[in-house]
């Protein structure tokens, strides 16, 4: 069907083996198929196109979409009904609360005119989903075919692989296919097929070239790709526009978009900004590094003695205990580190993520880093379960352990040296790891 | 689905595929193109749809079946009999074409059928309502409330019993997908099945179809007792000879398929297919389509994955494969990970600046950065929060598995997590990554004796 062809690329062999598969309308078909495969690899874009082309009787759902049974089945029973019934208009909405009445509505439903001798499709999205709902959700779907005994076959599409949805005690086994994964060449030729009108194919082409050279060993995911190929044209066509370039220059061009790219790896590509900021910040020219990205909000302004109590919740979650003294008393003595400790400590505590302390050691440390005298007011308190609010430290435990509460510090390295900069505080010689 | 017996869980669509492929040819002659479309149709139905298919070495299965039948339909007899068998063993096939010969003989013309099923009928309740259905005994309930489930079952028996109130109208009870009737509360629809089987009111036969063998431990005590511990069994044990003489069988048309002609060419062909690898005009089957469609069947779908990922992925799962082999399996965080990579691609580099203290975080000392940024090895630099989002893109297909839920408490990037591919798998699916940079799989298959 060469109108098929223009409009799915570089699927060929899919949608032969798909045809195939469904063979003429009063044949029957297998009761269940099951696709999986990348996203953005064309499942669902294939299958309903192929659906809709051969105008082969279907329901399409989305498993993300009807996530519980009832929603579910009844909008394959309603959507069954409206197929059927178009010429009547608005018949009135099914009921279904059980499998058992999703399976008797259903033979009542396919007893229609128009239903009557094709094969009738239900296409699931989103299948993984499945297995979180009921538990004889699944294989009943695979055998529908046999539980309402009509021509019936539904598709699953998924991410995830069969043998990850196969039910413990075994079911009725779908026929498998494998969507591929795009290669290199045919990503460039179903980026490139969207170019727009006012520029030659080969000029795009040019362009995707350099943008796949940039993302391509990142991510492989056409509709991001697609996405960033679409926001960073015009920047790309800023120089031809501008008259500093030609179309031909390709060494120019390529100067001026890779650091945009770079950024946008950074930025869009990480969701930090969204696409209309990007557009603005194209627009503007403005200077890239002004542009505060989502993560950027984290570091809030605290308090003097926030910061300082920030400071010895990291110390104390990724210090041991034992160490304290070695850090924090005017005098210690020495502290043998044996090559015992050492040869057990594989992973520092860096690796390993925050670990939880009591409040008296909080107060301790802080006390001892703080050069004036603090006292332990309400205050000190209150700030402390601001900073819990604010999520820089969590509370671990027990809510109802009101006397002796641990707490967690979960921020990064970064941000706490951040903090400490400002405050002239040095923390690095303070941690344990950097010793 | 035909009894055919399979070696491995592989779905019969080996062989739908085959004939599917070989569709595309543009047969000039009307008349062929309509004997393909008949062959299609036939061969579509009886794989796909047909429950009545023929049966396989299970005669002495099916002579046990039909005498127990028998026993209830004519003479009045209670039985239980449980079949059990393997998924696609022709559990369900079997039972229908018992019932089949057994409506065709006169005497049974008031025996009554109740088909249900476990996916189905998931509580008693609904099983009850379905009981009813089947036994169109809506109307004769009406509205009526019962106390009990056992009252409820004994009422609908006592409304079969014909016009003189001494012979009741034998009832057959199928229940498939058995075992998932013993996960119903009480397991009273059994109870009440069996009890009343054995009570000899109403002549009763109850059939369960079950693919677990210890189906026996699921019972509850009291049901087992009232089971007769009947089970008839349907092992597929066919040699490889019997196999082909179904397969030749299963693919040849019937003698009514209208063009002789073609039904015996066909016939012919499949005789030789079983055979031998003679290329044949398209219309018909070859056996290198059966090999293709072989290949189809039995690929390695993790292999396919990965073969799709990233190579900034690629790279995450070897740190974590070195990672795994360095600490036996032990669960790691993507922290350890993004550190544990750059770790070892600084000792691929060939330096000698490896400091005496490995607990270090390199990536802040001087001298690793300027590193880094001097050599090549700039192309694989990327910012931590890129990695993190390939690293979530693998959780998201179910290639690394957190140890625990995720809790709100925890940061992502110190949650343990698991790798869900083994060495060879990835080793394997490395050979056939399109275009691997070779200092990546130099990388990956480096031992690291030296850690």
């Amino acid at each position: 069907m060469p109108h098929l062809e223009n409009l799915v690329l570089c699927r060929e062999s899919q949608v032969s083996t798909l045809k195939s598969l469904f063979g003429e309308r009063h044949h029957f078909s297998f009761p269940s198929i099951f696709i999986y495969g990348h996203t953005a690899s064309g499942k669902t874009y294939v299958t309903q196109t192929l659906l809709k082309t051969l105008e082969l009787p279907h329901v399409f759902v989305n498993c993300v979409e009807c996530f519980t049974l009832r929603l579910l089945l009844e909008q394959i029973l309603n959507k069954l009904n409206h197929l059927s019934s178009s010429e009547e208009g608005c018949s009135t909405e099914i009921t279904c609360e059980t499998f058992n009445d999703f399976v008797r509505a259903f033979k009542q439903v396919t007893t229609a005119e128009s239903l009557k001798d094709q094969t009738v499709y239900i296409v699931l999205d989103k299948a993984e989903y499945l297995r979180d709902m009921e538990a004889n959700l699944l294989p009943g779907f695979l055998r529908l075919q046999e539980l309402t005994d009509r021509n019936v076959t539904v598709i699953f599409l998924s991410e995830i692989i069969w043998e990850k949805f196969r039910p413990n005690t075994g079911c009725l086994e779908p026929f498998v296919l494998y969507f591929p994964d795009y290669s290199i060449g045919n990503l460039q030729k179903i980026l490139s097929h969207d170019h727009p009108p006012e520029y030659s194919a080969d000029f795009y082409a040019a362009y995707i070239n350099i943008l796949l050279g940039v993302f391509y060993t990142v991510c492989r995911d056409l509709k991001e790709l697609r996405h960033l190929a679409v926001l960073n044209f015009p920047k790309y066509c800023e120089p031809v526009v501008k008259g500093e370039a030609g179309e031909r220059d390709t060494r120019k061009l390529w100067r001026n978009i890779e650091p945009h790219l770079k950024k946008a790896m950074q930025t869009v590509y990480l969701r930090e900004i969204s696409s209309s900021q990007w557009e603005k910040l194209q627009k503007d020219d403005a200077d890239p590094a002004q542009v505060k990205g989502l993560s950027a909000y984290s570091h809030v302004e605290l308090p003097y003695y926030s910061k300082f109590i920030l400071i010895a919740a990291y110390l104390a979650s990724y210090n041991p205990a034992r160490t304290d003294r070695r850090f924090f008393l005017k005098h210690h003595g020495k502290i043998k580190k044996t090559n015992f400790l050492k040869k057990h400590e594989k992973t520092s505590n860096h690796l390993l993520g925050p670990k939880p302390f009591p409040l008296d050691r909080l107060l301790a440390i802080l006390y001892s880093i703080v050069d004036s005298r603090v006292a332990p007011t309400a205050n000190i308190f209150s700030q402390i379960a601001s900073l819990v609010t604010l999520q820089l430290l969590t509370l671990v435990g027990h809510d109802d352990q009101l006397d002796a509460p641990k707490y967690k510090c979960t921020v990064s390295l970064d941000f706490i040296r951040a903090i400490a900069r400002t405050v002239n505080f040095d923390i690095i010689k303070y941690l344990y790891d950097f010793l | 689905m035909p009894a055919l017996p399979r070696q491995r869980r592989e779905p019969s669509g080996g062989i739908k595929f085959v004939e599917m492929s070989n569709r595309k040819t543009k047969s000039n002659i009307l008349v062929r193109a309509e004997s393909l479309s008949q062959v299609q149709r036939i061969l579509r139905e009886r794989f796909c749809h047909s429950t009545h298919g023929e049966l396989f070495g299970v005669q002495v299965q099916y002579k046990h079946l039909i005498e127990l039948l028998k026993r209830t339909a004519i003479h009045g007899e209670s039985n239980s009999v449980l079949i059990i068998g393997p998924r696609g063993s022709g559990k369900t096939m079997l039972i229908n074409h018992a019932l089949k010969e057994l409506m065709e003989i006169e005497v049974s013309e008031n025996v009554l059928q109740v088909h249900l099923n476990g996916l189905l009928h998931i509580n008693d309740k609904i099983a009850l309502k379905e009981i009813t259905r089947q036994l169109y005994l809506e109307n004769v309930v009406g509205d009526k409330v019962f106390g009990s489930f056992a009252e409820n079952l004994s009422f609908l028996l006592e409304a079969l019993k014909k016009g003189d109130r001494t012979h009741s109208c034998p009832v057959i009870f199928v229940l498939d997908e058995f075992d998932l009737f013993a996960h119903h509360k009480n397991q009273t629809l059994l109870y009440n099945l069996f009890d009343i089987s054995q009570s000899a009111q109403t002549p009763l036969a109850v059939i369960g179809l079950t693919c677990r063998l210890d189906i026996l431990e699921l019972l509850e005590k009291r049901v087992k007792s009232r089971f007769s511990h009947r089970q008839i069994h349907l092992m597929n044990s066919f040699g490889f000879p019997q196999f082909i003489k179904i397969f030749k069988e299963q693919l040849s048309l019937p003698a009514e398929f209208p063009d002789k002609v073609f039904a015996e060419k066909w016939n012919e062909n499949v005789q030789m297919v079983a055979l031998s690898r003679i290329t044949v005009s398209r219309p018909y089957l070859t056996s290198a389509d059966l090999m293709e469609a072989h290949q189809l069947c039995s690929m390695d779908s993790k292999a396919n994955i990965v073969h799709g990922l990233s190579v900034l992925e690629i790279c995450l799962i070897i740190a974590m494969k070195h990672l795994n082999d360095i600490y036996e399996e032990e669960p790691f965080n993507f922290q350890m990970v993004y550190n544990g990579e750059r770790r070892i691609r600084y000792f691929l580099s060939g330096t000698s600046l490896m400091p005496e203290n490995t607990n270090v975080l390199i990536d802040y000392s001087p001298e690793f950065q300027k590193f880094v940024q001097r050599k090549a090895h700039s192309v694989y630099n990327f910012e931590k929060p890129v990695v993190m989002k390939a690293f979530e893109h693998l959780q998201q297909l179910e290639l690394i598995k957190p140890m625990e839920r995720t809790s709100v408490n925890s940061q992502k990037e110190y949650q343990l997590m698991k790798l869900l591919l083994d060495n060879t798998q990835i080793m394997n699916a490395l050979q056939k990554y399109p275009n691997c940079p070779t200092d990546v799989r130099q990388w990956a298959t480096s031992s690291l004796s030296w850690l």
